[in-house]
């Protein structure tokens, strides 16, 4: 079993949606102990990085996703679920993050449309899990990541700064994208992250 | 990069997708789940859903029909209509959504928009703005255009993006299925007003005028019904021709251009 977070923000029922489209025995899960089972971890998030780091502390959800990288269990990190394995956010000054990798969240620098909300071009700069060559994704976002270590960004995108679109470290990985709203391209991605479950 | 968006628009009444003309005269464009299907597969870059009649009504969207509709699209999805609350938004959020269109409601209790935007977040929440031209402004109406407001659409937008609207969608009621093209002053006018996302509705009747929304308007997200409800253009004629036009779009992946059945279908 998959086990995609709902720890009381927003539309996670779309991730969820998407994994059981291309076959992935996927949950939505409102207990970490539901999720002890899991072979997988979704994070998703929508909302304020403070919000969605509030929510995830008082659910308890944030030390199931501590537990799985220690564990070695595969975890995926959505929009701000990427942005909450960071150490803090611009967002949201004096809010910690997981710190699960090292860097903070800045804000989109002005001089295009905030947030960006549109199909973008993610280019793998490392070889990683889920994708192998240029997809384009859909991105909804106002916020975006900087790693610490270059060797954590796995995928880039061009939006005024080159923005780091998939970030990981073994076997935990994020997006900064929406794969569930990306269409087949999304599926695919999906449906990768779901294998590497199933080979656990 | 830098892209637009095609976004098909379906407007909803008593459980059929309807088209009029300036609001009115509704005529029956077909089945919302199957047409939702159709253009998720073919290559839209967002669906829009507008329960229309709701907020005239006093009633909220129809939450059922939407939720059967959500269940086809793997693309964003945005849900609108007679939206009041932050319950209601929940609601559509919970049949499918992805972002909530607010409108009318808005319009009379501005509030509305920082309360969604606090549960929500700004992504979440779209500002529809139906609009008039009048001698020297355009005059927001609401509820379906059957009511004047006293306020002006610039400085509306200007409101919403303060209070924490994410996106905005705006439609003219004038050129409203008309097919005369996009009103392109409006949406130059708020390209250059407001930094949000700008969908630009209302009056395309064919794929120049499409592009111009884009290419003259300034709008980043071009939004039309009829051309694709009645069959006039497939998604990937709109797709081809917008591209040679010179507007930057995503490319779709191979398979999916080439006109194979819907993937969604072919994962399933």
């Amino acid at each position: 079993m998959i086990a995609v977070c709902d720890y009381g923000i927003g539309n996670l029922a779309s991730a969820e949606k998407a994994l059981l489209a291309v076959g992935a025995p996927a949950r939505l899960v409102r207990r970490p102990e539901e999720a002890a089972q899991a072979s997988g971890i979704v994070l998703p998030g929508v909302g304020s990085f403070a919000a969605c780091a509030r929510a995830l502390r008082n659910s308890g959800f944030d030390e199931l996703c501590r537990a799985a990288v220690l564990e070695e269990r595969p975890l995926l990190g959505i929009c701000v679920g990427m942005q909450l394995l960071f150490e803090a956010s611009e967002e949201s000054p004096g809010t910690a993050g997981l710190g699960l990798l090292g860097g903070v969240v800045r804000r989109l620098p002005p001089g295009r449309r905030r947030p960006q909300m549109q199909w973008n071009l993610v280019t793998p700069t490392r070889p990683n899990g889920l994708l192998a060559t240029p997809e384009w994704f859909y991105f909804v976002h106002s916020y975006y990541a900087v790693p610490e270590r270059d060797d954590d960004v796995l995928a880039r995108a061009d939006y005024g700064v080159c923005l780091p679109a998939v970030v990981g470290r073994g076997r935990l990985l994020a997006t900064q994208f929406h794969p569930e709203k990306s269409g087949p391209a999304g599926l695919w991605l999906l449906a990768r992250f779901a294998e590497s479950c199933a080979a656990t | 990069m830098e892209t637009a968006r095609i976004i098909p628009c379906l407007d909803l009444d008593q459980g059929r997708v309807v088209k009029g003309v300036r609001y009115l005269g509704l005529r029956d464009a077909g089945d919302p789940v199957e047409l939702a299907r159709r253009y998720s597969e073919d290559g839209a870059d967002e669906i829009v859903m507008l329960d229309i009649t709701a907020s005239a009504q006093g009633r909220a969207a129809t939450v059922e029909l939407l939720a059967r509709a959500a269940a086809e699209v793997f693309v964003p999805l945005t849900i609108g209509g007679g939206v009041s609350s932050v319950e209601d938004a929940r609601r559509l959020l919970r049949a499918g959504a992805d972002k909530v269109a607010v409108n009318s409601a808005a319009v009379a209790r501005p509030e509305l928009i920082e309360e969604l935007a606090a549960e929500f977040g700004s992504q979440c929440v779209v500002l529809a703005i139906d609009v008039r031209k009048r001698a020297e402004s355009y005059e927001v109406v609401t509820h379906g255009g059957r009511r004047p407001s006293a306020r002006e659409a610039v400085s509306w937008a200007r409101t919403g993006a303060r209070l924490g609207a994410g996106e905005l969608l705006v439609t003219s009621m004038d050129r409203d299925g008309t097919e005369a093209g996009y009103d392109l002053a409006l949406y130059a006018l708020l390209a250059g007003a407001v930094e949000l996302p700008l969908v630009a509705s209302g009056g395309v009747g064919d794929l120049e005028q499409l592009a111009a929304g884009y290419l003259r308007g300034g709008a980043d997200g071009l939004l039309a019904a009829s051309i694709f409800h009645y069959g006039r253009y497939s998604l990937r004629e709109a797709r081809e021709r917008l591209s040679q036009l010179g507007v930057p779009l995503r490319s779709l992946p191979p398979g999916q251009s080439a006109g194979e059945p819907g993937w969604g279908t072919v994962l399933r």
